[in-house]
C-alpha cells in the first residue's frame, strides 16, 4: 500500500494542465478528489510517474443553472451535490445517489468529474449521467468537445476520452417528472450490487417519458433504452413493470465476485429496477 | 464493623472503586490523537523493512536474486532463508508445537507467505526494492479444503515427511496434524443408538480475521555497544515475547527489553509471533541500526492470524420431550500451513469441549482432527477465549436443530436443559468444573423483556401473511444462551511454550498516598488503566483516580502471560486485589502502631483504619503512606509495596442470554436488525460503562462474522477477501442500537467476584444473529445453512426453498 515514487503537479489553468498532459503523454494523469486514483496508485495497480492534482483550477469547480440547463463543473464534490439547495429542487436524483455513494469522508473529497471520468464499472455517476442524458465536456490540445454520456464508455475504465484531453462539466437539461436512484450494497462504503438510475414523466395518468440505466451490471454503465420504452405508454402497472425488467434483463451482463453469483445479481437487478420505477412514479 | 458513617457513602464515592461508570482514563489521549502505537516509534537511523511475499499459495522457491534490489540507492539487505539458517532462525516455533518458516525454505505453503525480507533506509525505498527482488517458482498443486488434503498424495509439509508422531499425538496421514479426543465416545455412541430422538447436522464455521484498526508491527533496537535488544511491538503478551526471543536468539533474558506500547486493538491477531517480528530483530542485529516492521491491511487479511475454519459434524440425542442425553461433536480443523494456533500447549483445540454449553449433557464426546491445507497459518482466539466462539456456535446451533426435529420450541428446549443453580459447580462430562451460575434467572428476564411470547405470535402473523402475498419480508427470531470459559490458568492445566498462565500486579504507594501499579497484562482497548486502578481503590482505599496503572514494559512491569481469551481481570485483577491486600495488611500494622493499639483493634473503613469501636480514632491511607516512609516503626519494613502473582484454582464461566429480532428481505437477501438484547453475567461489575463498551464492540464483531465477514480462498489458493471492499468490517450505519441488560452471579473463587466480559458478546452474538436469519425461514423447512449470512447466501437459502416462485 505503497505507491512508487511519482512527480506533483499543481497547475492554477486548464491549460496548464494539458501542456503537462502534452509533455508527458502516458506518464502523466490528472488527479480530481483522488479517492480512485490513489488507492490504485497504493496498489501498484496504476504507475503515474507525473501527478497533476486539479484542485487550484477554479474554472472546473462550481454548478450553474440556466433556465433549465444544469452544469456541473468536474472537481464539484459529491458532497456539493447533496447541500446546493438549487441542485436539490432542479434535480433531486443527484443528491439522492450522491447520498449513496461511499460515506461523507469519501463525498468531501471524491468528485463529479472524477466519477465519471474513472470508467469503474461501480461507480455510481456515470449511469445516472446516462439516465439524464448528459453531454461530457471535454478539453484537449484541439479544443473542446461534447460526448453524450450514453456514448463515453467503451469497457470497463476505457472511455472515449483522449489521454490529453480533461473532462471539464458535464451538462444536461433539468429533468421533470418523477424520479429514484435505488441501489443495494453490502455496507457503506461499498459499491452496488446493483444500482438503477429512474427518470419517469407522466401524461395523462400515463408514462410519457421513461429514462432508465443501470449500475455495476456489466462492465460499462446500461442505459436500457427498451427498459425505458416498455413502460412508455402504459400505468405503469405491475405488467408494464416486469416488461421493463425483462427488456433490462437482456441488456446486462453482471459477472460473479464477491457480491454474488450471476443469477442473485440478475435478480436483484429486476427488484431493484422495480422499487425505483414504483419510486419514480409515486413521485410523477 | 462500623455502623454506616453518615460521609461513609460519600468516601467510597470518593474511591470511584468497584461499580462506579468512571470515565476512561485512556480516552482523552487516543480521542487526541495523542496515542503511541508502534508505528509512532521513531528511532535515529532506523531503517524500514518490507516483505517479498508468495503469489502461489503453494510453490517450489526455485532461486531468489536480489541484484536489482541490493543496488537500488537506500537498500541495506534483502535477507532470505539462506541468510536466516546460519543463526537458525529460518524457521521458529509456532505457540501450537509446530514451526513455521520465517522466510520461505525451498517451498511456500500459502499466498502471501513471507519469501524476502527488504531493508532501507526509507519505506518508499523499501517498497521499491520489494518489486525489484526476482523469484523464480514453480507452482505445485494446491489444496485448500481439509477434507481433500487428507486424500491427498502431495506432501504439503515436506519437513515433517515420515513423522507420525506430532506434538500432539499420533499423525494419521502426512498432511494430518493431530487428533483430539475428549469424553467418552463408546457411551456416547450408545446413547445415540438408544435415544428417542437424535438430530444431525454438519456445519462449516467460516475462516474469518480479527481486524483491529492498527496492524501487527515491530521496531527492533539492538544496541551493539551494551548488548541490550530493544523491541517495541504489538504483542498481547509481551513477557512471552521477551523469553521466545531470548530462547531463539540467545540474547540473554535480561539483555532484552520489550515494550507493547498503545496497541490499537487485538483480539487475537496480536498473540502470535511473526516472521515480521524476527525479521525486524535480525535485520537489526546485523546492520546495527533500529528496524521497523509495520505490515499493511492486505498483508494483514492476508498473512497473520486467521480464526475459525472449523467444519462440525454433530448429533445430539434427546427423549422425545426434548430432555437431552448425550452429544457426539467431530471438527475437521483447517490450519493452514503451520499449525500456528495460539492455545495453550495442552488443548490443541483449544476449549472447544466447552461445547457442551449452559446444559446438563450426561455423556458427550469431541474429537478433533487438524489438517494442513494452502492456507495462511494463525487460528487465533477472534475475541474470544480458545476456540470458544466454535464451541457455542455449534452447540446453540444444535439446539435449534433438536427443536425442529422433535418441534418444539427453542427458548423451552434451552430451559429444560439448563444446568440448574443448584448444581454449581457443575461437573461437565467434557472435563470442565462450572464455577457459578443461575441460567434460568438470566433466560426468564431475557424472554420477559422482548415479550418473547409475543415475538412468536408476531412472526406467526408474519408467515401467514407471507403466504397469502401480503408482505415480501420475514421475520427471525435469534436465540442465544452462552457460557464461557475464560481466565486461563490455572498453571496446572495451561501453559504457553512452557510458562504456566499465572498473572501479576505489583504496586507501590507513594510518601503521600497516591499509588502506581504495574500488572503482567497489556490492554489493546479495553481499558485496564481505568477498571484495575478501581479494582485497586476498593483494595486500599486510594482514590482510582491517584492510582496510575501500567503494562506492557517487561523492564519495570512483573511477568505475566498477556491479555487474550479474557484473562486479564480473573488473572491479572485477582493478582490485582491480593496484592492490595498485602498492601492493607501491612497498612494495618503500621495503622494500628499509629492509633497505638494492637493490630487486632483496627479495622479497615473504605479509606482508613480506625479503632474498632471508636471510628473517630483513625488514620487514613495517606497517613498510613506517609508514616511508611517517614517513621521508624519497630519490626516493619519502612516503604508500603507488594507484589502478587496470582494462579487462578479454575477458569471462571461468564454467561448471558441474547436475543435478536430480524427481518428479512426474501427478494434481496437483505436482513435487517430490529432489536438486540443482551443480557450479560459476568459476576462482579467492575465498571458498568466499560462493560457496556465492550458489549457494544464484541456485538458489532459478531455481527460481521455472522453476516458477512470472511477470508475466502479460491481454487488456486488466492484470497478473495483481501481488502475491507470485501471484508466485512460494519460501521455505526449496520450496527444495530444494543439493549443491554446484566444479573449479577459473582464467580465464587475469584477475589472480588468476577468474572471477564469483552469477548462474552462476541461468542454469544454470531450464533444470535445467526439464528436469527435461519429461524425467518425455519416455517418453510430450512434446518440449516452456512455463516457468513451475506445478501447472496440469505437470497439462495430462499430461493432455495421455493420462495421466489
Ligand atoms: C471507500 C470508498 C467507497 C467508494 N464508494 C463509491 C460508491 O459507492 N460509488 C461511487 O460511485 N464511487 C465510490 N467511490 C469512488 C469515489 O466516489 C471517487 O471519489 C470517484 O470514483 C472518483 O472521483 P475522484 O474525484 O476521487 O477522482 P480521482 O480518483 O482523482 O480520479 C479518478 C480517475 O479519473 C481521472 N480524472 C479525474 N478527474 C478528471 C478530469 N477532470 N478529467 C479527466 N480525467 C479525470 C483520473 O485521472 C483517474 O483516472 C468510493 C471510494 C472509496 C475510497
Amino acid at each position: 500500500m505503497i505507491p512508487a515514487a511519482f512527480d506533483y503537479y499543481r497547475p492554477k489553468d486548464v491549460e496548464g494542465v494539458i501542456a503537462l498532459l502534452q509533455e508527458h503523454g502516458d506518464d502523466a494523469r490528472v488527479m480530481a478528489g483522488g479517492h480512485s486514483l490513489i488507492p490504485m496508485m497504493k496498489l501498484r495497480m496504476a504507475e503515474v510517474p507525473h501527478l497533476i492534482d486539479l484542485q487550484d483550477i477554479a474554472a472546473l469547480k462550481g454548478i450553474t443553472i440556466d433556465g433549465d440547463t444544469i452544469t456541473i463543473g468536474a472537481m464539484v464534490t459529491q458532497h456539493e451535490l447533496i447541500n446546493h439547495d438549487g441542485l436539490s429542487a432542479a434535480a433531486p436524483i443527484l443528491s439522492e445517489a450522491a447520498l449513496q455513494i461511499a460515506d461523507p469522508q469519501v463525498r468531501y473529497m471524491g468528485t463529479v468529474g472524477g466519477n465519471i471520468a474513472n470508467g469503474d464499472p461501480g461507480n455510481d455517476m456515470p449511469g445516472l449521467m446516462q439516465c439524464l442524458d448528459a453531454q461530457i465536456e471535454l478539453l484537449g490540445p484541439e479544443g473542446t468537445r461534447k460526448v453524450a454520456a450514453r456514448e463515453y464508455y467503451e469497457a470497463a475504465y476505457m472511455t472515449d476520452r483522449e489521454d490529453d484531453e480533461v473532462l471539464i462539466s458535464v451538462r444536461f437539461a433539468a429533468p421533470t417528472g418523477g424520479y429514484s436512484y435505488e441501489k443495494q450494497k453490502r455496507k457503506i462504503g461499498d459499491y452496488a450490487t446493483a444500482a438503477a438510475a429512474v427518470q419517469i414523466t407522466k401524461a395523462e395518468g400515463r408514462v410519457a417519458t421513461a429514462s432508465i440505466a443501470m449500475t455495476n451490471l456489466s462492465d460499462v454503465p446500461v442505459w436500457s433504452e427498451d427498459a425505458g420504452d416498455a413502460l412508455v405508454g402504459t400505468t405503469c402497472d405491475a405488467e408494464a413493470m416486469k416488461a421493463a425488467v425483462a427488456a433490462m434483463l437482456g441488456d446486462i451482463d453482471p459477472t460473479e465476485d464477491n457480491r454474488g453469483p450471476v443469477a442473485f445479481k440478475r435478480h436483484v437487478a429486476g427488484i431493484i429496477l422495480t422499487r425505483a420505477i414504483t419510486r419514480a412514479w409515486d413521485r410523477a | 464493623m462500623n455502623d454506616l458513617t453518615p460521609d461513609r457513602e460519600e468516601r467510597s464515592a470518593g474511591l470511584k472503586g468497584l461499580g462506579c461508570s468512571r470515565k476512561r482514563v485512556e480516552d482523552a489521549r487516543f480521542t487526541q490523537g495523542k496515542g503511541n502505537y508502534v508505528d509512532d516509534v521513531k528511532l535515529p537511523g532506523m531503517l524500514h523493512g518490507d516483505f517479498v511475499r508468495s503469489p502461489y499459495a503453494h510453490a517450489r522457491v526455485v532461486s531468489v536474486n536480489k541484484d536489482a534490489a541490493l543496488a537500488l540507492d537506500g537498500v541495506v539487505a534483502v535477507l532470505t532463508a539462506e541468510d536466516l539458517a546460519p543463526l537458525n532462525l529460518h524457521w521458529m516455533p509456532t505457540l501450537a508445537g509446530d514451526k513455521q518458516m520465517v522466510l520461505a525454505d525451498g517451498k511456500v505453503l500459502f499466498q502471501g507467505q513471507e519469501v524476502a525480507f527488504v531493508v532501507a533506509r526509507d519505506r518508499y525505498v523499501a517498497a521499491d526494492a520489494v518489486e525489484l527482488v526476482e523469484v523464480e517458482y514453480e507452482e505445485l498443486p494446491v489444496i485448500t479444503d481439509p477434507f481433500e488434503s487428507l486424500k491427498s498424495d502431495v506432501v504439503l509439509r515436506e519437513d515433517l515427511a515420515g513423522q507420525t508422531e506430532g506434538p500432539h499425538g499420533p499423525r494419521k496421514h502426512h498432511n494430518h496434524i493431530f487428533t483430539w479426543e475428549q469424553g467418552d465416545e463408546t457411551a456416547t455412541n450408545q446413547v445415540l443408538d438408544d435415544a428417542e430422538v437424535v438430530a444431525t447436522e454438519s456445519m462449516y464455521y467460516h475462516r474469518t480475521h480479527p481486524c483491529p484498526l492498527e496492524t501487527c508491527g515491530s521496531v527492533a533496537s539492538m544496541d551493539k555497544v551494551n548488548g541490550k535488544l530493544t523491541l517495541w511491538g504489538t504483542f498481547q503478551a509481551p513477557h512471552v515475547v521477551r523469553t521466545v526471543a531470548s530462547l531463539l536468539s540467545g540474547i540473554e533474558e535480561h539483555n532484552i527489553r520489550v515494550i507493547s506500547p498503545d496497541i490499537g486493538g487485538g483480539f487475537g491477531n496480536k498473540v502470535g509471533v511473526y516472521p515480521g517480528y524476527v525479521c525486524s530483530i535480525v535485520a537489526s542485529i546485523v546492520t546495527g541500526q533500529p528496524v521497523k516492521w509495520v505490515e499493511d491491511r492486505m498483508e494483514n487479511l492476508m498473512s497473520t492470524a486467521f480464526a475459525r475454519d472449523y467444519w462440525m459434524t454433530g448429533k445430539i440425542a434427546a427423549t422425545k420431550d426434548g430432555k437431552i442425553t448425550g452429544l457426539h461433536c467431530h471438527v475437521t480443523a483447517d490450519h493452514g500451513g503451520f499449525d500456528a494456533c495460539a492455545d495453550p500447549t495442552k488443548f490443541p483445540a483449544g476449549f472447544m469441549n466447552i461445547c457442551t454449553g449452559s446444559y446438563d449433557i450426561p455423556v458427550a464426546y469431541l474429537g478433533v482432527d487438524g489438517v494442513y491445507t494452502n492456507k495462511a497459518p494463525g487460528g487465533v482466539s477472534y475475541r474470544c477465549s480458545f476456540r470458544v466462539t466454535e464451541a457455542v456456535y455449534f452447540i446453540e446451533r444444535m439446539i435449534e436443530v433438536l427443536a425442529i426435529e422433535l418441534d418444539m420450541d427453542a427458548a423451552e428446549l434451552r430451559r429444560i436443559n439448563f444446568i440448574k443453580k443448584e448444581q454449581f459447580p457443575y461437573q461437565s462430562a467434557l472435563g470442565w468444573e462450572y464455577d457459578s451460575g443461575d441460567y434460568h434467572t438470566a433466560w426468564d428476564k431475557a424472554l420477559k423483556t422482548v415479550d418473547y411470547e409475543g415475538l412468536r405470535k408476531e412472526q406467526a402473523d408474519r408467515v401467514e401473511a407471507f403466504k397469502r402475498g401480503e408482505t415480501r419480508k420475514l421475520m427471525g427470531v435469534g436465540l442465544s444462551f452462552f457460557t464461557e470459559i475464560v481466565g486461563a490458568g490455572p498453571v496446572k492445566n495451561c501453559d504457553i511454550l512452557g510458562m504456566g498462565m499465572f498473572d501479576s500486579c505489583e504496586i507501590r504507594i507513594h510518601p503521600t498516598g497516591s499509588a502506581i501499579a504495574r500488572l503482567g497484562t497489556i490492554s489493546q482497548g479495553q481499558g485496564h488503566a481505568t477498571t484495575f486502578a478501581q479494582i485497586l481503590a476498593s483494595e486500599i482505599g486510594i482514590s482510582a483516580d491517584n492510582i496510575a496503572i501500567e503494562e506492557g514494559d517487561t523492564d519495570t512491569a512483573p511477568y505475566g502471560l498477556g491479555t487474550y481469551g479474557s484473562r486479564s481481570t480473573p488473572v491479572a485483577g485477582a493478582a490485582a486485589a491480593m496484592a492490595g491486600r498485602k498492601i492493607r495488611a501491612k497498612a494495618q500494622m503500621i495503622a494500628a502502631y499509629l492509633l497505638e493499639v494492637h493490630d487486632d483493634d483496627v479495622e479497615f473503613d473504605v479509606d482508613r483504619f480506625a479503632v474498632k469501636g471508636a471510628p473517630e480514632r483513625f488514620k487514613t491511607m495517606k497517613d498510613i503512606a506517609y508514616a511508611a516512609y517517614n517513621q521508624a516503626i519497630p519490626g516493619i519494613e519502612p516503604g508500603l509495596e507488594a507484589v502478587s502473582y496470582y494462579d487462578p484454582p479454575n477458569m471462571t464461566y461468564p454467561f448471558g442470554a441474547y436475543v435478536c429480532v430480524m427481518d428479512i428481505d426474501v427478494d434481496t437477501g437483505v436482513p435487517e436488525i430490529r432489536r438486540f438484547y443482551a443480557l450479560d453475567d459476568c459476576g462482579t461489575r467492575i465498571n458498568p460503562m466499560i462493560i457496556e463498551g465492550q458489549v457494544h464492540g464484541g456485538l458489532t464483531e459478531a455481527l460481521a462474522v455472522a453476516l458477512g465477514q470472511e477470508i475466502s480462498y479460491d481454487k488456486m489458493g488466492n484470497v478473495k477477501t483481501g481488502t475491507l471492499m470485501d471484508f466485512f468490517l460494519p460501521t455505526a450505519w449496520e450496527v444495530p442500537n444494543y439493549e443491554t441488560d446484566h444479573t449479577v452471579t459473582p464467580s465464587p473463587h475469584h477475589p472480588i467476584g468476577a468474572k471477564g466480559v469483552g469477548e462474552s458478546p462476541h461468542v454469544g452474538g454470531v450464533p444470535c444473529f445467526s439464528n436469527a436469519v435461519q429461524d425467518a425461514f425455519r416455517a418453510f423447512g430450512l434446518r440449516h445453512t452456512n455463516m457468513p449470512h451475506d445478501h447472496w447466501r440469505i437470497w439462495q437459502t430462499a430461493n432455495d426453498l421455493g420462495l421466489h416462485e
